[in-house]
């Protein structure tokens, strides 16, 4: 449950970062421009809604703002750190051409993101259909919860590349190796929330189950996955973040290319700005795929 | 007279960290078909914990428990639960609530119009047509409460168990669908057990009251059989002494004989 809850303060963090969700105050300060003759209960109206879309851009701004002024001076102080204004030159050079490849060791910006993508697609799938159906079914049956949950707490906090060298034994190939280690880390948070789903599902529900003596799909399909889903969901966007994380630690061992390859290669041609850049990179990357997933919660609730 | 539901020499004992407990000693219930049967008592008694032997939710080792002659071996549809907190699934219409209920019980032997036409019926019988595409929250507490009594109606139950169907809601709300349960039990001819705590209620919709003991080790204290002709009017009752003799028996027995010195 714990994990349910570490999720709230995130998402007001996402919410509060994304200004462009509010578009109405913008469209209806417009017409103010052509139409100068404005009734005065429509002018405070306006006003109200340009005080509320103020107070909603300013905060993130400045705290941007801040962010960009401290490391404008911390990246004085020691020159070794380039500052905001040659970073943001260096991006804009590289995201002109993000698709380029000079052979396996030099691709552009846009395929070691795709291909980093690629990889956390796979193992975070491969995760995905192992470890939902793996979880309804430890919630659902109390013998096989009580099996499989010391494996579980004995291996849930082992530390995503202590997985390596066993991918790398198993399938003696990096790329297999890197989606082994999404794989292993991104499986827990799925079974596990899946599982405290199902073990929540309100004991009314079950007794409505009991009464009819539904078939055990019908309970699955009627009841339990329908009921289920919002801790699901949870599970897969907390998994998701998990891949995410890991696969820039995992792509710097197992080289090839990759966002986290590309960060050790830059390191190794001390092009500091590029691994500036590159923390943004998953930064962003991470952001989209978290929104996506709350998009997709969004719709499926039923509430 | 035919004896529908049968329990006889009932003990229920849970079992708890501080040891077991007797909820229920040497309970003997007969219940006729066709009859309404209100169970009432103080709060712990154990009156739900009977009704959910009789469903099937709770089991027991000791005593005998019969629905129309078979044991009662578990919950099955033969018995139709009305919730007390209406226990709809959220994510479905009214109409695919009472739909789930009917499919499992007639789906085997009757064709999808015919389904459809049950459930429609069983809603229509509530008074609930209008309201079919609706979902759960998007209707009120009293016609969530019909929507629970339409989807076991719906399942033809050879009794129908109520646990306290109206005790979340106003009263103005719970005098509508009492008078409404009284239609629906007379013309469905469905044999019911209810659980009460509400004397008017007991009073106005049983044709007996069967008065638990307090618990631990509760039993059956007193039946009261309410000898009022049907259908019954509760303004007409209201001025009936009688209704007031039969309300005075049953409140003499809760505060007065069994009046729980803690509550």
């Amino acid at each position: 449950m714990s994990t349910v809850i570490a999720m709230q303060p995130k998402l007001e963090i996402v919410a509060s970062a994304a200004p462009p969700e509010a578009p109405a105050p913008a469209t209806a300060t417009a017409p103010t421009l052509s139409a100068p003759v404005v009734p005065s209960a429509t002018r405070s109206r306006l006003f109200d809604y340009g005080r509320a879309f103020l107070r909603f851009v300013i905060p993130p701004l400045l705290g941007l703002a801040l962010f960009v002024g401290i490391w404008a001076i911390v990246a004085k102080t020691s020159p070794q750190l380039p500052g905001p204004a040659p970073t943001w030159d260096a991006a804009v050079t590289l995201f002109s051409d993000p698709f380029y490849s000079n052979g396996p060791n030099d691709q552009g910006i846009g395929w070691n993101i795709l291909n980093s993508l690629e990889r956390v697609g796979v193992g975070f799938g491969m995760a995905a259909l192992i470890g939902i159906p793996l979880g309804f079914m430890i919630g659902r049956f109390k013998f096989l919860n009580d099996m499989t949950s010391p494996i579980i707490s004995l291996l849930r906090p082992v530390s995503p590349l202590a997985w390596l060298p066993i991918g790398l034994l198993v399938f003696k190939a990096a790329n297999p190796a890197a989606i082994w280690v999404i794989f292993i880390s991104s499986i827990w948070p799925m079974i596990i929330n899946t599982a405290v789903g199902v073990s929540r599902v309100p004991e009314d529900y079950m007794n409505v189950a009991k009464v009819l003596k539904l078939s055990e799909w019908k309970i699955f399909s009627k009841i339990l996955f329908p009921a289920v889903l919002p801790y699901m969901l949870t599970g897969i966007r907390l998994s998701i973040g998990v891949a995410w994380l890991v696969i820039v630690a995992a792509e710097m061992l197992t080289g090839g290319v990759g966002i986290g390859f590309w960060v050790w290669d830059e390191w190794n041609n001390l092009k500091v700005e590029h691994i500036i850049i590159a923390i943004f990179v998953v930064g962003i990357v991470g952001l989209l795929l978290e929104q996506l997933l709350v998009t997709i919660a969004k719709r499926f609730s039923y509430e | 007279m035919e004896k529908y539901v049968q329990i006889e020499n009932v003990n229920m004992v849970f079992d708890t960290k501080k040891g077991p407990f007797v909820a229920l000693q040497n309970v003997n219930l007969n219940v006729t078909q066709g009859e309404f049967i209100t169970l009432i008592g103080h709060s712990g008694c154990g009156k739900s914990t009977l009704l959910n032997l009789v469903a099937g939710l709770l089991k027991t080792d000791d005593g005998v428990l019969l629905c129309a002659g078979r044991e009662i071996a578990g919950p099955g549809p033969d018995r139709g639960v009305v919730f007390q907190n209406h226990s709809l699934l959220p994510w479905l219409t009214c109409f695919e609530n009472v739909h789930l209920a009917v499919e499992r019980v007639f789906g085997a032997k009757e064709d999808k119009a015919k389904l459809k036409q049950r459930t429609l019926d069983a809603l229509a019988l509530v008074g609930l047509s209008h309201a079919e595409h609706k979902r759960p929250q998007e209707i009120s507490g009293g016609m969530k409460q019909r929507v629970g009594i339409a989807r076991a109606l719906a399942m033809e139950p050879k009794v129908l168990l109520m646990d306290e169907p109206f005790g979340a809601l106003d009263a103005l709300t719970r005098a509508h669908l009492q008078d409404e349960l009284m239609k629906i039990a007379v013309n469905t001819h469905s044999t019911v057990m209810m659980v009460t705590h509400d004397v008017d209620e007991a009073v106005l919709l049983s044709d007996r009251i069967v008065m638990l003991t307090n618990g631990p080790a509760a039993t059956i204290g007193e039946i009261l059989t309410v000898d009022l002709p049907r259908p019954r009017d509760r303004l007409a009752l209201a001025e009936d002494p009688h209704y007031h003799h039969l309300r005075g028996q049953v409140l003499e027995f809760l505060y007065h004989r069994q009046l729980r010195p803690a509550a």
